[in-house]
C-alpha cells in the first residue's frame, strides 16, 4: 500500500552563494534554473548581479545527463538509433542522418543515389523544423508573440509529414545503418512541395513582423557580440559561427550525401551579434526549402538501402520470410548486429544547431567500443561564461534564445 | 593536403608517428610534447578549431588511457586526429590545452568526469556532467552499465527522504552483455531471472 510522507526540503535556490566567500559591497547572487522559460531546457545559471548588469556568470550543466555514451557501448548499432533522436530533439532527424553516416564511414559502405536523397530531405526538413522554432521561439524571448504562433502552424504541418514518412512524429528513428527504415510514402514527396509552397510566405510575414521591428531591434543588434576569433576558439559551429563571419558550412566545405549537387547560398554574417544569429536562421530557412525543391526536382529511383552490404543492413521482410539465405541474414544482423570492420573514424554533420560529431572506435562487430558523441550545444554554450558579463540582466533571455541551444545534446 | 601536412609535421617533429585511421590524417604524439604539437598546429598548419576532446579506456591494457583530438581548419577545411597515451594507467593525467584553445576548458572537464584523466594546468577542474561530489568516473569499463548506489548530492534531502541514487533497473533493456565473444554466445544482462513459469513475480 502506497503511503503518503511528508517532508520539507529548503529553497533550492538559496543554496546559489553556498560555498562561496561572502559577498562584498553590493553585489547579489542570482540563480537562475535549472527549470526556467529562459533557459529552454534545464541549464542553470549562477549569476553576480551589480544593480542590473551581470558581473559574473557561471553556467552548471548535467542535468539532463543520460550516459547515452555508456549505453551506446552496451548494445549493437542500430538499436542505439532510438538515443539519438533524443541528442537535438527538435532536429532528430538529422541526428538519425549523421549517427548512420558516421558508422557507414567506418565501414566505407556508400548508400546509394535515392537513398542519399531522401537523406538530405530528412536533413533539410529537420533544418527548417529545427529553425522555425528557433526564430520563433527567439521572438517570444523579446517579446514577440506572434512569430511563435506562425512558426509552430508551420511546424506542424512538418510533424504531420514525419509521421508519414517514419511513423513518429517526434522520435522519428528513421536510419538504419546502410540505408532508411523504409521507402517514402507514396505522394509524399508532392506533399512535401506543397508545403515549401506554404511556408514561403510565413517567412515573408515573420520577415516584416522582426527584421524591422524596432523593438526586437533594440533589444538584438549590438547585443551578445562575439568576435570571429571567439568563435573559432570556442569551437562555436553552425548559424552561431557563420553569424560572426566565418565562412564554414561542412555541407559545402566537407560535402556529404552528395550535397555538392545543389545550389545553395550560406549566409554569412557580419558583427555577430544577436541580431545577426537571427538572420542567419531566418536566412537558412529559404535556402533549405531551395535545396527540397533541387533534390525533388531530380529525385533519384534505385533502392533506399545499400543492397550489397548484406552483414550490415537487414534483408527485405518478405524475403526473410521465403528464403532460408535472408532468414539467417536477418537473424545474425538482429542478434549480432550490422558487422562493421575495426577502426576509428570522426564525422561531423552539418546539423541545424551546428557540428554534430561521433567519434566511433570499433573492435570489430556489432557493438561499439567506445562511441563519442560531440554535440553542438556544448560548445555554442561553453562561451556564455565570457559572453553574459558586462550585459544587463534582461538581455540574457535574448542571448540564450540567440544561441539556440538543446540540453538533450549539450547534456547527452 | 592532408599528406604534405604530414610529411612537414613528421619531419619536423621526429616524435610523431602516423596513426591507424580509417578517415582523415591521424597522428600519435607522446603526452610531454602534446602543447608544443598544439601550438605548431594552430599558429603554423592552420589547424585552429579543437572541435572534439575525448578519451577511450582500453580496460586491460597498457596504456590503459588514450586521449583524443579532432583539429578542423577554418581555411582548409581538413580534419587531423592527435592521439596521446596517458603515461600512469592508475593515475591518467595529461597537459591541458584549455590555454591555447578555448573550447578545450569544459571538453577537458568533460573527459575528466566521465574517464578521471587529470588534465595539468587546467583552470578549473571540476567536474561537468555529474554533480561535484560523485565519487566514480562513469565511462570507464570497469563502471558498471546500471551505476553504483551513491548518495544523493543534496545532504538535506538525503537525511529528509532517506533515499540515495540506485543503479538502475536492467530488465527488459535492449542491453548485450559486455563479455568477448560473439553475441549469440553470451547472456543479455537484460533479462529478469527474479521470477519464471515456476516461481511467483515478487510483487513490489
Amino acid at each position: 500500500m502506497a503511503t503518503t510522507k511528508e517532508i520539507s526540503i529548503g529553497d533550492i535556490g538559496s543554496r546559489v552563494g553556498e560555498g562561496e566567500s561572502e559577498l562584498q559591497g553590493e553585489t547579489m547572487a542570482l540563480n537562475v534554473g535549472p527549470s526556467h522559460p529562459t533557459t529552454h531546457g534545464v541549464l542553470r545559471l549562477k549569476m553576480e548581479l551589480d544593480g542590473d548588469v551581470v558581473k559574473k556568470c557561471e553556467p552548471v550543466l548535467g542535468y539532463l545527463h543520460r550516459g547515452a555514451e555508456k549505453i551506446a557501448e552496451n548494445m549493437t548499432y542500430n538499436q542505439f538509433v532510438p538515443y539519438t533522436d533524443r541528442l537535438d530533439y527538435l532536429a532528430p532527424l538529422s541526428n538519425n542522418v549523421a549517427y548512420a553516416m558516421a558508422v557507414e564511414k567506418l565501414a566505407n559502405l556508400e548508400v546509394p543515389e535515392r537513398c542519399q536523397a531522401i537523406r538530405v530531405l530528412c536533413c533539410e526538413l529537420a533544418r527548417i523544423s529545427s529553425h522555425l522554432l528557433g526564430v520563433g521561439v527567439y521572438g517570444m524571448d523579446a517579446g514577440a508573440w506572434t512569430v511563435f504562433m506562425f512558426t509552430f502552424t508551420e511546424r506542424e504541418k512538418l510533424y504531420t509529414l514525419f509521421e508519414e514518412l517514419t511513423g513518429a512524429r517526434f522520435t522519428t528513428s528513421y536510419t538504419r545503418i546502410g540505408g532508411v527504415a523504409r521507402d517514402i510514402p507514396e505522394g509524399w514527396l508532392g506533399r512535401v512541395l506543397e508545403f515549401c509552397k506554404g511556408v514561403l510566405p510565413v517567412l515573408d510575414q515573420i520577415d516584416k513582423l522582426l527584421t524591422r521591428n524596432r523593438i526586437f531591434m533594440d533589444r538584438t543588434v549590438g547585443i551578445g557580440a562575439i568576435s570571429k576569433e571567439d568563435a573559432i576558439a570556442y569551437g562555436l559551429t553552425g548559424p552561431n559561427l557563420r553569424a560572426s563571419g566565418v565562412d564554414l558550412d561542412l555541407r559545402k566545405d566537407k560535402p556529404y550525401l552528395g550535397y555538392e549537387k545543389y545550389d545553395f547560398e550560406v549566409p554569412i554574417g557580419t558583427t555577430g551579434d544577436c541580431y545577426d544569429r537571427y538572420l542567419m536562421r531566418a536566412e537558412e530557412i529559404r535556402q533549405s526549402v531551395s535545396i527540397i525543391r533541387q533534390c525533388i526536382d531530380q529525385f533519384p529511383e534505385g533502392a533506399y538501402y545499400a543492397e550489397d552490404a548484406k552483414k550490415i543492413f537487414a534483408p527485405q521482410k518478405a524475403k526473410v520470410l521465403t528464403s532460408m539465405e535472408e532468414l539467417i541474414q536477418n537473424f545474425m544482423i538482429v542478434t549480432e548486429g550490422p558487422q562493421v570492420p575495426a577502426g576509428e573514424v570522426y564525422f561531423e554533420a552539418e546539423n541545424p544547431k551546428g557540428a554534430l560529431g561521433f567519434f566511433v572506435v570499433s573492435k570489430g562487430g556489432g557493438v561499439p567500443y567506445r562511441l563519442k558523441i560531440r554535440g553542438p550545444s556544448f560548445c555554442n554554450l561553453s562561451i556564455i561564461d565570457k559572453l553574459i558579463p558586462g550585459h544587463y540582466l534582461t538581455d540574457i533571455t535574448v542571448i540564450l534564445g540567440s544561441l539556440d541551444f538543446v540540453m538533450g545534446e549539450c547534456d547527452r | 593536403m592532408a599528406e604534405s601536412d604530414l610529411a612537414q609535421l613528421t619531419e619536423r617533429f621526429d616524435y610523431l608517428t602516423e596513426r591507424v585511421s580509417s578517415d582523415h590524417l591521424a597522428l600519435n604524439c607522446p603526452a610531454d610534447k602534446l602543447i608544443e604539437l598544439c601550438t605548431a598546429l594552430r599558429d603554423e598548419f592552420g589547424y585552429d578549431m579543437l572541435n572534439d576532446v575525448t578519451a577511450v579506456d582500453w580496460d586491460a591494457q597498457s596504456p590503459r588511457f588514450t586521449g583524443f583530438y579532432h583539429f578542423l581548419s577554418t581555411t582548409k577545411h581538413d580534419y587531423l586526429r592527435v592521439a596521446v597515451d596517458c603515461p600512469d594507467d592508475f593515475n591518467p593525467s595529461l597537459p591541458s590545452l584549455a590555454g591555447l584553445f578555448a573550447s578545450a576548458n569544459w571538453h577537458e572537464r568533460e573527459t575528466y568526469d566521465l574517464f578521471g584523466i587529470r588534465y595539468e594546468g587546467h583552470p578549473d577542474l571540476t567536474r561537468i556532467l555529474m554533480w561535484d561530489s560523485y565519487p566514480y568516473h562513469p565511462l570507464r569499463k570497469d563502471f558498471p552499465l546500471a551505476g553504483i548506489e551513491t548518495p544523493l548530492p543534496a545532504d538535506d534531502v538525503a537525511e529528509a527522504t532517506g533515499a540515495s541514487v540506485l543503479p538502475a533497473p536492467m530488465m527488459g533493456g535492449p542491453f548485450t552483455s559486455s563479455g568477448d565473444g560473439p553475441m549469440s554466445q553470451t547472456e543479455p544482462s537484460a533479462k529478469d531471472e527474479s521470477w519464471s513459469e515456476k516461481q511467483e513475480k515478487p510483487t513490489d
